[in-house]
């Protein structure tokens, strides 16, 4: 499998605070990768890292082979890789149906190319993906009315209308209803394999990214502690350590 | 509301808006005023409303659309309706490209920072346009006569004024219905999101400025000439006046909606023109007590109140539907 992402030798600090020590990870094209750790480990600057939200102080982001670690984020999410948020964020005045309008591929190439109405073709893809995530009879309301878990399963939708190569999915299943996680799980898995989503998944529930991902980091105090299969990275004891604060 | 009974409405605004100058006369020059007010409120709207960007400055483009036209109409020594036509074009051209040029830098700016910015353009326009000879400091500019007198001349701008508010309801009514439209309400919504999600927001930023400023820079040309002379800070870049009612006038009729500008716009012209009649000397004092009215009772204007009680009026769906 070819390496859709190469993050080598990240450091990023916030005045004194080093949150990313020379952080490396690779994701490779069409698998699930994971990344896990304790609270403040550094793993959703990492991601802010990769997708542009702030720049990095050393070490280099390649995408698909290119360098993009001086892009800016919608450059970056135009290139096909796409964040969604630990704090879920929809458009909420607008109706679940036109989040997903508006999410689509062709929504991206330029403020003219706007100027167009809606092809049938987007509506049907956005009714079908929100039937894939279970919120098809909920298409008309406002976004914002729908439950936390709801908007979460919308952002996700959002993120598979506009067709990205490679998703980050920051904590996707926080705050859902355990009885709804494992059809999340499903979805994810389903998507990985019929849409060709690529994923690295950030996720604290140890029983989801065991289930989930093919491959895990786990950070600790900004730097990578373990990486490897779910069942190395499991009995690995510095992980062990890192979790349970022994040692 | 059923589409007949939609079409029907505003079929009889139609017909009453053709009439009203030939059946008020006295009042021609007001309702000129008045779609004047409605482009005012509904190019407002497209960044406050729509775009959640609360612009103090847009008074800004009104300002220099006014000034744009009287100068070609001075110096192109065109034929009256040649030069009026001309410089209106180039007033609307003129006035986006200087949107497009100050989008670059202000719309960089959010929520309240890009309010206060704004709020300093039309004061420093006014002030430059004050001080500047070319287009006659602080003694302000004369346009051309109408040719005939005063014979026709009102009808003349009621009619333009009113052809304005109809091409700039329509253009906006479009364009709200394309794509444009909705990621002008998901940068409303949340615009980190929206750049996330690899939108061109920048530059969605920018056209919407520019359209709003076309619309915004010929009514200023043609009210020039509809009032006969542009005193920078008074008319031209009036932002205490003009500059504040088009963002009250949104905000009153329902801002984020389409008919809620014209509305908005209508009822505060009316109003106003009352204090002005009955109240005169407390007619300020009345306005002011009106605006903080508005503000108290219907933050989310008159449609929006309409809305929240009503929202199958507006097509919006509560229940779920399979």
């Amino acid at each position: 499998m070819s390496v859709l992402l190469e993050v080598q030798g990240v450091t990023k600090t916030f005045g004194g605070v080093v949150a990313n020590q020379s952080v490396s990870i690779e994701v490779r094209a069409g698998e699930i990768a994971g990344l896990i750790g304790p609270n403040g480990s550094g793993k959703t600057t990492l991601f802010n890292s990769i997708v542009g939200a702030h720049a990095i102080d050393e070490g280099s982001i390649k995408f698909e082979g290119e360098e993009i670690s001086t892009f800016r984020v919608p450059v970056i999410a135009r290139k096909g890789m796409l964040r969604t948020f630990q704090q879920t964020r929809i458009y909420g005045e607008m109706t679940a149906l036109e989040n997903m309008r508006i999410s689509a591929p062709e929504a991206r190439v330029s403020a003219l190319s706007l100027l167009g109405g809606f092809s049938s073709k987007t509506d049907t893809r956005g009714e079908e993906l929100l039937e894939f995530v279970g919120l098809a009879s909920k298409r008309f309301l406002r976004a914002g009315a729908l439950s936390f878990g709801q908007q979460k399963l919308l952002e996700f939708a959002m993120a598979l209308m506009s067709e990205p190569k490679l998703l980050l999915l920051d904590e996707p299943t926080a705050g859902i209803n355990p009885t709804l996680i494992n059809g999340l799980i499903d979805r994810l898995k389903q998507a990985n394999k019929e849409l060709g989503v690529t994923l690295l998944v950030i996720e604290h529930n140890m029983r989801v990214i065991m289930n989930l991902a093919e491959r895990i980091t786990c950070l600790a105090h900004g730097e990578v502690l373990a990486s490897g299969t779910p069942d190395e990275v499991r009995n690995d004891p510095r992980v062990v350590d890192a979790y349970l604060g022994a040692g | 509301m059923t589409s007949v009974q939609k079409y029907g409405l505003m079929g009889f605004g139609l017909v009453v808006s053709l009439g009203a100058p030939f059946l008020a006369p006295q009042f021609a020059t007001q309702l000129t005023m008045l779609w004047l007010m409605v482009v005012f409120a509904l190019t407002w709207d497209v960044l406050g409303g729509q775009m959640g960007y609360n612009s103090f400055g847009n008074i800004l483009f009104f300002g220099i659309g006014a000034y744009a036209c009287a100068i070609i109409q001075r110096d192109l020594g065109f034929d009256y309706f040649v030069g009026l036509a001309v410089g209106l074009g180039i007033a609307g051209v003129f006035s986006a490209l200087v949107a497009v040029v100050l989008g670059v830098g202000m719309l960089g700016l959010r929520g309240h920072y890009f309010a206060i910015g704004t709020l300093g353009l039309g004061i420093a326009a006014g002030e430059i346009a004050g001080g500047w000879d070319y287009v006659g400091a602080g003694s302000g500019m004369v346009p051309p006569l109408y040719p005939t007198g005063l014979e026709g001349r009102e009808f003349f701008f009621y009619f333009a004024m009113f052809a304005l508010a109809v091409i700039t309801f329509a253009a906006l009514r479009a364009l709200y219905q394309t794509r444009f439209g909705l990621a002008l309400n998901a940068i409303r919504d949340d615009e980190d999101k929206a750049e996330a999600m690899g939108l061109h927001t920048t530059q969605i930023k920018s056209v919407a400025w520019a359209v709003a400023a076309v619309f915004l820079g010929v009514a200023g040309g043609l009210t020039g000439n509809l009032l006969g002379f542009i005193d920078p800070r008074d008319i031209a870049f009036a932002g205490a006046t003009f500059g504040v009612w088009m963002v009250l006038m949104a905000v009153l009729g329902g801002k984020g909606t389409l008919w809620g500008p014209v509305i908005g716009a209508v009822v505060f012209h009316v109003t106003q023109e009352l204090f002005w009649t009955y109240l005169l000397g407390w007619q300020r004092v009345a306005l002011g007590l009106l605006i903080i009215a508005i503000v108290v009772f219907f933050p989310n204007g008159i449609l929006g109140t309409l809305r929240e009680r009503f929202p199958e009026w507006f097509g919006e769906r509560m229940e779920e539907r399979s």
